[in-house]
C-alpha cells in the first residue's frame, strides 16, 4: 500500500507512529521533489505492509494526527516469486493447478510461460505467484508443492537468501 | 617420521601413493590392502613398485592378506581409509576403522559410509582410545570445509549451509544450459569423459549430495540425521526447455544442497539460482556457502573430486595429525 502526503514539519513523524499502532510494517518512506511544485509542498510517500481490514482504522488515527493523506494506492499483491515446472502440465489440468493458487484468496498465479516440445512429452512451465505476505507465499509454494506430489510434476523453486 | 597403513588403492589410494613419492613427504606406508590383496612391511612398501603392478592390472599384494590383517597387524601410526563408499552399511570401511581406533591407532578415511552412519559412536570411540578421527576428503574433495568450519570459524553459529556438492550433477547442469542438451545427452557425455558411473543413480539422484549434507549435519552441527532425513529431489527430469525458461530471467538450475539447521532443514533440490550467484559455477566445481553469525556469509569454490584433489584433503589430515601427534604414542 502506497500513502501520499504533503510534507509539512510534523506530518511524517505523525504519520509513522499510527501505522505500528495497527500493526503495519513500513516497507519504505519516498521523498520526492515535483519540479512543478514548492518546497513548503514537498510529497511523500509511505509504502507499507498491512494486516486485512485495519486501513479504516489506519485512516482514522492519521487524521487525529491532522496528517493530510492525498492518495491512497494499494498493491496487495507485494511479494513475488517465480518457480519452474516440469511435467504432464496440461493433461494433469493446468487450471486446476493455477485456481488451487488463486482460491487461497491470498496468493495469485499472474503469469504462466509454458513451452511444450513434442507430444506427449513432459512441458515446461515458468510461473510466477504474487502473495500479499511472505508467510503467505510459504504457503502458496506449499500447496504447489502438494499439488506436485500428487500430479507428478517437478517444482524448481529459487534459492533465497534465508 | 609417520607411519600409515593405506586400505583402498583405487584412484583416491593411488593419488595419495603418488603424492608422497612426488613431494618426498616424510610417511612411510606400512601397510597397503585393495581389494583382492596386501601387503605388510614394517620396513615401508615400495611405493613405486606397488604403483607399477596396479597400472598392469595386478594385484598390488599377496591375495592371502586381507585388509582387515592389514588393520590388525601391520605397525602404523594412522590407518587412511580410502576404500568405496556404502552408504547403507559402511562395511567394511565402518569394521576396519573401528579396528584401528580399537587399536589407539588415529584413522583418516575418504569414505563417506561411516561418517555418515555412525559418526557419534567413533567420535566417542576415537575419544576413549586418545587418537584423532579426520574426514575432510568426504565433503567437496579438495576444499578445506570442514576444517574451515572446525577450526577457522569455530567461535561462529552457523546458521545455513548450502552450495553445489556433486560435480557429476553440476557439469550436466552446465552442459544443458550451455549447449541445449537434453538430460540424455548431457549424461552421455559426462559418462564418456569419465565424470558419471555407468550406474549414475547415486549421483544424479541426489544421494551423494544427501549424503554430504548427513556429514556436515552430525558432525559440524551437531544435528542427529540420517539419508531418510534429506528431502531429495534429482535432476533426472530436468528439461533443456526448463534451463532455457530460466535463462530467459538471466538464471540458471543447479542442484543444491542446504541445511538449514534452526528450521531443520535439510534438502537437495534444483533452484532456481541467478546467473551471477556465486555458487553458480561450471562444470563439475563444487561450491559452498557458509552462513554465520560473525563472520557473516563465506564461500568456498573448488575441485569436489579427482585423484589428486582428494589426495589433497587426506594429506591435509595426515599433517595435520602429526603436527599434533606425540611420537610413539
Amino acid at each position: 500500500m502506497k500513502l501520499e502526503m504533503r510534507d509539512r514539519p510534523g506530518q511524517l513523524v505523525a504519520a509513522l507512529k499510527p501505522i505500528s499502532a495497527v500493526g503495519g510494517n513500513i516497507i519504505a518512506v519516498i521523498h520526492q521533489r515535483e519540479a512543478a511544485t514548492t518546497a513548503e509542498a514537498l510529497d511523500v510517500q509511505i509504502v507499507l505492509e498491512l494486516p486485512e481490514g485495519r486501513l479504516e482504522k489506519l485512516l482514522e488515527l492519521l487524521r487525529e494526527q491532522g496528517v493530510n493523506v492525498v492518495r491512497i494506492g494499494e498493491e496487495r499483491l507485494l511479494y513475488e516469486c517465480t518457480l519452474i515446472v516440469i511435467g504432464h502440465l496440461m493433461h494433469t489440468d493446468l487450471s486446476d493447478t493455477v485456481s488451487r493458487i488463486d482460491t487461497t484468496g491470498s496468493s495469485e498465479v499472474t503469469e504462466l510461460s509454458m513451452v511444450m516440445p513434442a507430444i506427449d512429452s513432459p512441458s515446461s512451465a515458468r510461473i510466477i505467484i504474487r502473495s500479499t505476505t511472505r508467510t503467505e507465499m510459504k504457503r502458496a509454494i506449499q500447496i504447489l508443492r502438494a499439488v506436485a506430489e500428487q500430479k507428478e510434476l517437478l517444482i524448481i523453486e529459487p534459492l533465497e537468501d534465508a | 617420521m609417520m607411519r600409515i597403513a593405506l586400505l583402498g588403492f583405487g584412484s583416491v589410494g593411488r593419488g595419495i601413493a603418488r603424492a608422497i613419492l612426488a613431494k618426498g613427504l616424510d610417511i612411510t606406508v606400512t601397510g597397503i590392502a585393495d581389494s583382492r590383496s596386501g601387503i605388510i612391511d614394517a620396513g615401508g612398501v615400495d611405493l613405486a613398485a606397488a604403483l607399477a603392478r596396479k597400472d598392469q592390472g595386478e594385484p598390488c599384494g599377496d591375495p592371502g592378506i586381507s585388509p582387515m590383517d592389514v588393520v590388525e597387524r601391520a605397525e602404523y601410526d594412522i590407518l587412511v581409509e580410502v576404500t568405496p563408499t556404502d552408504v547403507e552399511t559402511a562395511e567394511p570401511a565402518l569394521s576396519h576403522i573401528k579396528g584401528a581406533l580399537r587399536r589407539r591407532k588415529h584413522v583418516v578415511t575418504s569414505n563417506k559410509g561411516p561418517i555418515a552412519l555412525a559418526y557419534p559412536e567413533l567420535r566417542a570411540l576415537a575419544e576413549t582410545n586418545g587418537v584423532f578421527l579426520k574426514y575432510e576428503a568426504t565433503v567437496c574433495g579438495a576444499i578445506p570445509l570442514i576444517h574451515a568450519m572446525q577450526e577457522g570459524l569455530a567461535g561462529n553459529a552457523i546458521t545455513r549451509i548450502c552450495g553445489v556438492f556433486n560435480g557429476t550433477c553440476n557439469y550436466i547442469l552446465t552442459r544443458m544450459a550451455a549447449e541445449g542438451l537434453t538430460y540424455e545427452q548431457a549424461l552421455a557425455e559426462a559418462r564418456d569423459l569419465g565424470y558419471a558411473e555407468a550406474d549414475p543413480t547415486y549421483d544424479v539422484e541426489g544421494i551423494d549430495a544427501g549424503i554430504k549434507l548427513v556429514i556436515l549435519a552430525n558432525t559440524i552441527l551437531d544435528m542427529d540425521t540420517t539419508l531418510e532425513d534429506v528431502e531429495r529431489t534429482g535432476i533426472t527430469l530436468l528439461s533443456p526447455e526448463a534451463l532455457q525458461l530460466a535463462e530467459d530471467q538471466d538464471c540458471t538450475i543447479r542442484l543444491i544442497g542446504e541445511i538449514i539447521p534452526r528450521a531443520g532443514v535439510l534438502r537437495v533440490s534444483p533452484r532456481i539460482v541467478s546467473k551471477i550467484h556465486p555458487l553458480v559455477v561450471e562444470g563439475t566445481l563444487n561450491a559452498v556457502t557458509v552462513e554465520t553469525d560473525l563472520a557473516g556469509d563465506l564461500t568456498f569454490i573448488g575441485k569436489g573430486a579427482g585423484s589428486t584433489e582428494t589426495a589433497s584433503a587426506v594429506i591435509g589430515d595426515l599433517l595435520y595429525i602429526q603436527s599434533r601427534h606425540v611420537q610413539g604414542s
